[in-house]
């Protein structure tokens, strides 16, 4: 069908549906928060219950209609981008936090809800919904699930898939499913909630997620050391977790991330270091004492020039949610802004944050790294400019050769932002042939027609 | 990194737009700095009313990018966004990577306005009075002024409220009569010298009376004066001031924004000797003050004013900044009331002004500061916003209210006229006792008290 008509059927079948057909409209649908990639859609439609997105998609299904499923759009591999002729589904608008369970330790809230929402929800409750991506006050709940996210905390309290109990999931005929319940325990069967989370749009449409909780930490403590050399830093985290310490954020910034997120939140980062590492740990009061006096005393032995603690909560969020921006603030320094999400075995970090520093020195480029050093996972971000051709092709070339010797280390190519367009030609030589043949069997056994999402992660 | 497949954006859009010059001049690096992470979008009040992304800064930037490369047309669709988005700036503050979009939008409309894709009855009466007649000619504003005034003194207003004989006005007019400021009788030029001098001055500061300010606010332009005589600042004021000018720049009519600038420049040095002569130019309107600071953006190519105009960016204060900078006397006085600080759009995220109108409040001894929820969400006067779209305007107005209500504060503190006039209707509206005060005005009172009882 073509997207003239497609829009209209929409507007004529579904009519309590808001939906936007304008390019005016669909002009700000038309990319996500990755760098360079646009494409309009044939429509955006709001649903504003579940009943709604499984209707529609039992019709779209039969006109064999695309559909990209959105969130709010942060995702950063394109993984919302429209494809060619596509209908946009848009979950802002189902976002409510639907139930705090206190005596299960759950939540229960609608896809289209914001993360920020749902930790708040928790928080009111007295309890704790620990993953924390850098977009959390934009990001959706959904939108977590179908990229499997990350955050700050992600060394000691993992990731989104940690606290998934329960999915409802409209499947690409249009059959609305429950997958999971409140039990702690559950071997009823294959775990199929599990195949959805991290899915990228690809195998459903997630319309309701159940989570787990944990109780509120008692105390937090937070501490920024400073380092004259990124392998001082790298150093004191490798010793901090020999120490048989987790803490729940062990976040770096180097020297070029520092200046930005400074020019923009002005916390007073010293901007003449090499290295800084923004350490938490909570938990109950007399361990947090203990582990934050540790952790200082490592930093200093590895050669911190300095370590600060946060005198108050107001101090220490203040430096977190500096940290939060530091992806945005990098785009103060150039028209373009990529950023990657290479992963290693921690023992590795060393030799990759190396790799990196040279391989831009060797294609002359300007790259501002920061990341979850506590996990592995960096983000390496290269400040170019699109119109410069040249400049774009060292880019990726640096790129290629950041994601071989991530593998090669027993990394991956992605820790967390997915793979959607961006990382679609790596993903062969990550996983490998017979990994990706699988992948390719599940997304036909759902999706036999390839309409949720097409030609996201593979083609 | 990768161009978009051919056949798809560029050639789903519709050609029948104008072009667009102002947007298209600007450069690269400004229209190409929003990464579009949005990290902006829970702050634009806009987007939160209506959760859709043309609705928010993101969006918006993205039409306009779209307009500076060709991709869209400046269509009736654009112009209708580029007047809902408030101008709050809200996004200016949120935004980690520097995106300038004040900039941006004083840009797109005037490409708009070029382009004529605007049309509408309400519009031009509104764009007609306001921009182009009465805020451009001191006389008129104040013969307006004292029309306006003796209309509702005379108790006209109240009776043809009453009697709802607004029906008989044509409709646009009628929509406009209820936002109608409270004039008041005698204008600041009536109320203030040409030159008024403390025993010992420190400073010398030229006095910007504003034109809303002047009519309806004459007394806060007084209170102004008497604060800076109390902290020693010989007080030049000019007199028959023009509008600032912002309106007109922030609604796309740049040249008119000009001449006001060169005018507001002649008088100041007419009045001081020379700009020089000043250690500041205070202004107490926080919509003024974001504009009056820019002057020397808004002429760098002029070869007459160039210089001036800098110089002029140069010494512009808004009141609560220059006292924070200079340091005022802490009343004695007791004053006790409850009061809860509103933020105008143009201090907070315009200047960037937050702390020193919440430190000066906090100096009367006796008041009682306390924070309302939001206080830097916008109201929804955003400069002629209240008459160019009443049903968002009504609708942040109602939220405000609601969030200064749960403060139980007697007085709101407003540092922006517009604000206060929006403020004050919807208070009215709503038969609330709330009274709104500008900081200054309570400082001024502060000081007023110790006089009347001395040695407290
Ligand atoms: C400044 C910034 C900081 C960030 N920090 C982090 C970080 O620390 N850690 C991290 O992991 N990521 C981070 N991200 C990436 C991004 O925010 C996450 O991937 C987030 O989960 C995306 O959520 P969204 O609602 O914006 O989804 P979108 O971008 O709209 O969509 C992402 C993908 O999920 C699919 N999808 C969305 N909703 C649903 C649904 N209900 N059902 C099925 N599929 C769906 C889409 O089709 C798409 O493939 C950051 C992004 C930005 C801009
Ligand atoms: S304006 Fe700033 S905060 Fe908003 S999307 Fe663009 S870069 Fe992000
Ligand atoms: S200026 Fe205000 S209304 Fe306009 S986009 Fe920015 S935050 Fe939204």
């Amino acid at each position: 069908m073509n997207p003239t008509d497609l829009s209209a059927q929409i507007a004529c079948r579904f009519p309590s549906l808001a939906c936007l057909r304008e390019p005016e409209d669909l002009l700000p649908y038309s990319f996500d928060g990755t760098a360079a990639y646009r494409q309009m859609s044939a429509a955006v439609v709001f649903p504003t219950n579940a009943r709604e997105v499984a209707d529609l998609i039992r019709w779209t299904a039969q006109e064999g209609a695309p559909v990209v499923t959105r969130g709010a759009g942060t995702g950063l591999s394109g993984g919302s981008l429209p494809t060619v002729g596509s209908l946009v589904l848009c979950l802002t608008k189902i976002n409510r936090v639907l139930e705090v369970d206190a005596r299960n330790l759950t939540l229960l809230a609608e896809a289209g809800a914001s993360t920020a929402d749902v930790a708040q929800a928790a928080e009111g409750a007295g309890l704790f919904y620990p993953p924390d991506p850098g977009s959390m006050k934009v990001s959706t709940i959904g939108g977590n699930v179908a990229e499997n996210s990350g955050g700050l905390r992600g060394l000691k309290y993992g990731v989104t898939r940690d606290y998934i109990m329960g999915l409802e999931v409209v499947l690409p005929d249009g059959e609305l499913v429950w997958l999971g319940n409140k039990c702690v325990k559950d071997v009823a069967g294959y775990s199929l909630k599990d195949l959805f989370i991290g899915s990228e749009g690809t195998l459903g449409i997630v319309t309701k997620v159940l989570l787990r909780l944990l109780p509120k930490p008692a105390e937090k403590k937070t501490l920024l050391a400073t380092f004259a050399r990124m392998d001082a830093a790298a150093a004191t985290v490798s010793a901090i977790i020999a120490a048989r310490i987790i803490p729940c954020t062990l976040e770096f910034l180097d020297r070029i991330t520092i200046g930005c997120v400074e020019d923009f939140a002005q916390v007073g980062l010293p901007r003449d270091a090499e290295a800084i590492l923004l350490m938490e740990t909570d938990g109950h009061p007399a361990a947090v004492e203990d582990e934050g006096r540790q952790m200082e005393r490592i930093a200093r032995e590895n050669g911190a020039t300095s370590v600060q603690i946060a005198q108050t909560a107001e101090e220490a969020t203040r430096l977190a949610s500096a940290r939060r921006t530091a992806f945005s603030a990098l785009a103060r320094v150039s028209p373009t802004t990529i950023l990657e999400d290479a992963t290693v075995p921690r023992s590795e970090l060393a030799r990759m944050i190396n790799f990196i520093q040279q391989t831009a020195a060797k294609h002359r480029l300007r790259v501002g790294t920061f990341g979850h050093m506590g996990d592995g996972n960096l983000h390496p971000t290269f400040l170019t400019d699109e119109r410069n051709h040249d400049e774009m092709g060292r880019v990726e070339q640096a790129m290629r050769e950041i994601f071989d010797f991530a593998i090669e280390l027993g990394g991956t190519i992605t820790g967390e932002h997915g793979v959607g367009m961006a990382k679609k030609p790596f993903l062969p030589k990550a996983v490998g042939d017979a990994s990706l043949g699988l992948m390719r069997q599940v997304k036909r056994a759902l999706d036999p027609d390839n309409l949720l999402n097409p030609g996201k992660i593979f083609d | 990194m990768q161009k978009p497949p051919p056949g798809t954006t560029r050639d789903d859009q519709p050609r029948n737009g104008k072009q667009a010059g102002h947007l298209a001049g600007l450069d690269f690096s400004v229209l190409q700095q929003c990464m579009h992470c949005g990290l902006c979008l829970p702050t634009c009040p806009t987007y939160d009313e209506t959760r859709i992304e043309r609705n928010s800064p993101r969006g918006r930037i993205a039409l306009m990018r779209g307009i500076a490369e060709g991709q869209l047309g400046v269509t009736p669709a654009f112009g209708e966004e580029m007047y809902f988005c408030l101008g709050c700036l809200a996004c200016e503050t949120a935004c980690p990577a520097g995106v300038r979009y004040g900039e941006l939008f004083e840009n797109a409309r005037p490409d708009v306005e070029e382009a004529g894709v605007l049309s509408g009855g309400k519009r031009r009466l509104v764009r007609a009075l306001t921009l182009r007649w009465v805020f451009t000619r001191p006389r008129l504003l104040r013969l307006v002024g004292r029309l306006l005034y003796f209309y509702q003194a005379s108790g006209a207003q109240a009776f043809v409220r009453r009697t709802r004989l607004t029906r008989l006005l044509p409709k646009t007019l009628r929509e406009l009569e209820p936002l109608t400021p409270r004039v008041l009788p005698r204008f600041s030029d009536a109320l203030i010298a040409p030159v008024e001098k403390p025993a010992a001055a420190t400073h010398r500061a030229g006095m910007l009376t504003g034109c809303v300010q002047d009519l309806t606010f004459s007394d806060v332009n007084r209170d102004t004066v008497d604060v800076l005589l109390a902290n020693g600042c010989e007080v030049v004021t000019p007199r028959a001031q023009f509008c600032c000018g912002s309106l007109h720049a922030h609604n796309g009519e740049l040249e008119l924004a000009r001449e006001l600038a060169r005018r507001n420049i002649d008088a100041m040095e007419r009045a001081a000797g020379s700009l020089d002569k000043l250690d500041v130019i205070v202004t107490n309107a926080a919509g003024c003050g974001s504009h009056l600071k820019n002057y020397g953006h808004l002429l760098p190519d002029d070869p007459r004013y160039a210089a001036r105009a800098a110089r002029w960016s140069a010494k512009v204060r808004d009141i609560h900044e220059w006292l924070a900078a200079t340091g005022w006397r802490r009343p004695t006085a007791e004053t006790p009331v409850s009061v809860t600080y509103h933020e105008a759009c143009h201090l907070c995220h315009g200047q960037k002004i937050t702390r020193q109108p919440r430190a000066i409040l906090e100096s009367i001894p006796g008041l009682k500061l306390t924070e309302m929820p939001e206080s830097t969400w916008c109201c929804g006067s955003a400069g002629v916003y209240n008459l160019t779209q009443p049903e968002m305007s009504q609708t942040l107005l109602r939220r405000k209210l609601k969030n200064l209500a749960a403060t139980g504060a007697g007085v709101v503190a407003s540092a922006n006229p517009g604000c206060t006039v929006q403020l004050q209707a919807g208070l009215r509206e709503t038969g609330s006792q709330v009274r709104v005060a500008h900081p200054v005005s309570l400082l001024a009172r502060a000081y007023a008290k110790e006089k009347a009882e001395p040695g407290s």
